[in-house]
């Protein structure tokens, strides 16, 4: 078991046909991602070869989803038509059952998102992961599934879930499970902008209900106050223990720090703020980031999960 | 990307949103021209600079340090204080609890005519992070910084959300206005006002508006006496004529450099440079710099589409900085392959004469390929295996106190 995506989910790429779809879309298929279809307007009937696989070509998500009965979406098309690029798939999910979007497109403007995310919420049954994120990942036995650009080798199937809103900070935290020979359920990257799909309480949640998900590793940033409300609900409603880290704390107030979410605005939004929330919420605390195996150690051994 | 107040000021009344008159000045000549042209005995001169508290701050003579005048915004009362104060304040350095204390040169001013305030109230529309959704804040209590209102009198603070498709409702403009106290022509003159704002926001891509003060003159007229703009950057690609209000003098150089090469820095003040992959795995070097008792000395992520180029030029950028002592590189190979970090690393060293000790921690994607290149160069650059190691040892190597 993992969360939302795993070995059985059949994927579709947007954009596949241009450059960073084809590049991530082979990465995928060579990790026994089960790539069914893509999609880009006006070369529907083509098929791309993704690491020696021929992927068929759809000119839009409504008929890839019914012709290929897809749950999964992986977005890379150019920012400026990945708004689009939601609604389309969100409208064709909905129509078929519901499913997964991953848009991993960096720059959509933060007007669009809104308008997008609140598409996507009109459908029960779809959700949104990113934009501006490194995708989801669900190790499996040989290979998974990899919906995303994170570097898939470095992953193990396991038993702790990751979820953060920094791409290499994700791939720092599931090196530490690997460093104390944990493998992961799923990681998500959720993304660095102000305005985004799913959030950490969503993917808590999701893991709180994983039967193969022991413990959680979440990464948080400054800027909102997303770290907060999920420190909240952890400490109401989670059973298995949270191991945080926020990074920026030397982060200067007022400065962006390379993501679109990543700064602190009227003193609110610092990392010793979400640091503090963590605690008060009983979240084993990392302030470094290659401590986070040593961490995860001592709580699995505290939860009666490892003996050493 | 922000704006300044006169820039804000012609999208408002382009928007229909009620201003004083006001004329774009860069001389003394031109702030008494204006205060011919607007026929008004009372003006504002105000600095224009992108930061705010610009009332408060104080003005010094860049080259003696001497100080000039206190307040970057002046009520002039003749055409002598025109003079005097727009000589105080062009060319001059303006500090605002905002700027540090580096502070802004002021290269522009506004001169503005006087109105007769009845009520101060404060305005903003922004981007709710939590609701996903636009927000309109109003308070009675303007003229006043709005985090220290949120602090002391929370209930002065009023909200409504836009929803996304169908924009502000009728009634919550109403209530809004309702709850500021405004009724007959102040209020309707509000609700047009809200609507106006929201349009400008939408169709311009901001991120920000924010009014402060927001005035009821003494004839119930509603004028915004302040505009603060924010512009969402990620929407310039359809917004072809922000090249013409960006103020390039407002911004860092070193920054707009580092962008163009589709590098994201930001300095600091200490004296170990990072060059890291990722905004998150930046900003926790930084944070870890710190932790074993060092200074970081910027923010910088090569981001995911860095090239060989890409990277000497962030070398470059890191050392044009004269407190850097030392730098440490932390790469987490996803996309980008450590090997061609590594090589890159050997060029831009050799291409800059780098004198500095350097830490390189890789992992990830090809990290021993791009280990074993930098062990065989001849340049003594000190490999590590994990960021707290390599951390630990830059700050070690400039002789910190860990």
């Amino acid at each position: 078991m993992a969360i939302w995506i795993d070995e059985e989910s059949k994927i579709l790429i947007q954009g596949i046909t241009g450059r960073q779809g084809t590049f991530h879309g082979t990465r995928m298929v060579r990790y026994n991602t089960n790539v069914v279809g893509g999609v880009t307007p006006g070369k529907g009937g083509q098929e791309v070869d993704l690491d020696g696989c021929q992927v068929p070509v759809y000119n839009n998500m409504k008929e890839a989803v019914s012709e290929t009965g897809a749950d999964v979406s992986a977005i890379y098309v150019p920012a400026r038509f990945a708004a689009a690029a939601i609604h389309e798939a969100a409208e064709a999910f909905n129509e078929n059952g519901g499913g997964l979007i991953v848009c991993i497109t960096e720059g959509i403007p933060t007007l669009d998102m809104i308008r997008a995310v609140d598409k996507v919420n009109e459908f029960e049954k779809v959700r949104l992961i990113g934009p501006n994120c490194p995708g989801i990942i669900s190790p499996g036995l040989d290979g998974g599934c990899k919906v995303g650009i994170m570097p898939a080798f470095i992953h193990k199937k396991g038993r702790i879930g990751i979820v953060s809103k920094s791409g290499t900070l994700t791939y720092e935290a599931v090196a530490q499970t690997m460093s104390v020979d944990e493998g992961q359920t799923t990681c998500v990257g959720i993304g660095g902008d102000p305005v985004s799909g799913t959030g950490f309480i969503d993917c808590l949640s999701a893991f709180e209900e994983d039967p193969e998900t022991v413990a959680v590793v979440m990464i948080g940033e400054i800027g909102g106050s997303a770290e907060e409300e999920a420190a909240e609900w952890v400490s109401e409603n989670m059973s298995k223990p949270v191991i945080g880290f926020v990074a920026g704390s030397t982060a200067p107030p007022g400065k962006r720090m390379g993501h679109a979410g990543a700064i602190i605005s009227g003193g609110k939004g610092t990392a010793s703020e979400k640091f503090a929330a963590f605690e008060k919420a009983g979240i084993y605390v990392a302030r470094d980031p290659s401590e986070i195996g040593q961490v995860l150690v001592g709580a699995l051994i505290e939860a009666g999960l490892r003996e050493s | 990307m922000n704006i300044h107040e006169y820039q804000a000021k012609e999208m408002f009344r382009e928007f229909g949103v009620r201003v004083q008159e006001g004329v774009h000045c860069r001389s003394v000549s031109d702030a008494l021209a204006a205060y011919d042209s607007l026929g008004s005995e009372i003006v504002a001169v105000k600095s224009q600079i992108h930061a705010g508290g610009r009332g408060k701050g104080i003005l010094y003579n860049p080259e003696s340090g001497e100080e000039v005048m206190k307040g970057g915004v002046k009520i002039a009362f003749s055409r002598e204080d025109v003079e005097e104060f727009s000589r105080n304040i062009c060319g001059n350095l303006l500090v605002t609890k905002q700027t540090g204390q580096e502070g802004k040169i002021v290269n522009n001013m506004y001169i503005e005519s006087g109105c007769d305030i009845d009520h101060e109230f404060y305005l903003a529309i922004l981007v709710d992070r939590d609701r996903k959704s636009v927000l309109v804040m109003a308070s009675t209590e303007g003229g006043m910084d709005i985090e220290e209102v949120a602090e002391k009198n929370p209930e002065a603070i009023h909200k409504i959300w836009a929803d996304p498709s169908l924009g502000l409702r009728d009634d919550d403009c109403a209530s809004l206005s309702d709850s500021l106290g405004l009724s007959g022509p102040s209020s309707k003159q509000m609700i047009e006002m809200l609507n106006s704002l929201y349009a400008m926001f939408i169709e311009k891509d901001c991120s920000m508006i924010e009014i402060n003060p927001l005035v009821r003159t003494k004839d119930g007229s509603m004028v915004a006496l302040d505009a603060k703009v924010g512009l969402d950057e990620n929407a310039n690609f359809r917004h072809p004529w922000r090249d013409e209000v960006r103020d390039l003098s407002e911004e860092e150089d070193v920054e707009i450099r580092a962008n163009d090469l589709g590098l994201s820095y930001v300095k600091l003040d200490g004296n170990i440079g990072c060059l890291v992959n990722g905004a998150g795995l930046a900003m926790a070097s930084m944070d870890v710099i710190k932790l074993y008792g060092g200074e970081p000395a910027n923010f910088l992520d090569i981001g995911g589409g860095a090239t060989r180029e890409s990277i000497t030029a962030a070398f470059q950028i890191i050392l044009e900085d004269e407190n850097v002592e030392g730098i440490l590189v932390n790469i987490f190979g996803g996309i980008i392959r450590c090997d061609m970090v590594a090589m890159s690393v050997i060029e831009a060293s050799k291409e800059l004469g780098l004198e500095v000790p350097l830490v390189v921690r890789f992992s990830g994607t090809n990290h021993e390929e791009g280990k074993a290149i930098l062990d065989s160069g001849e340049i003594s650059i000190h490999t590590v295996s994990s960021l707290s190691e390599g951390a630990r040892k830059i700050v070690d190597l400039i002789g910190g106190d860990s």
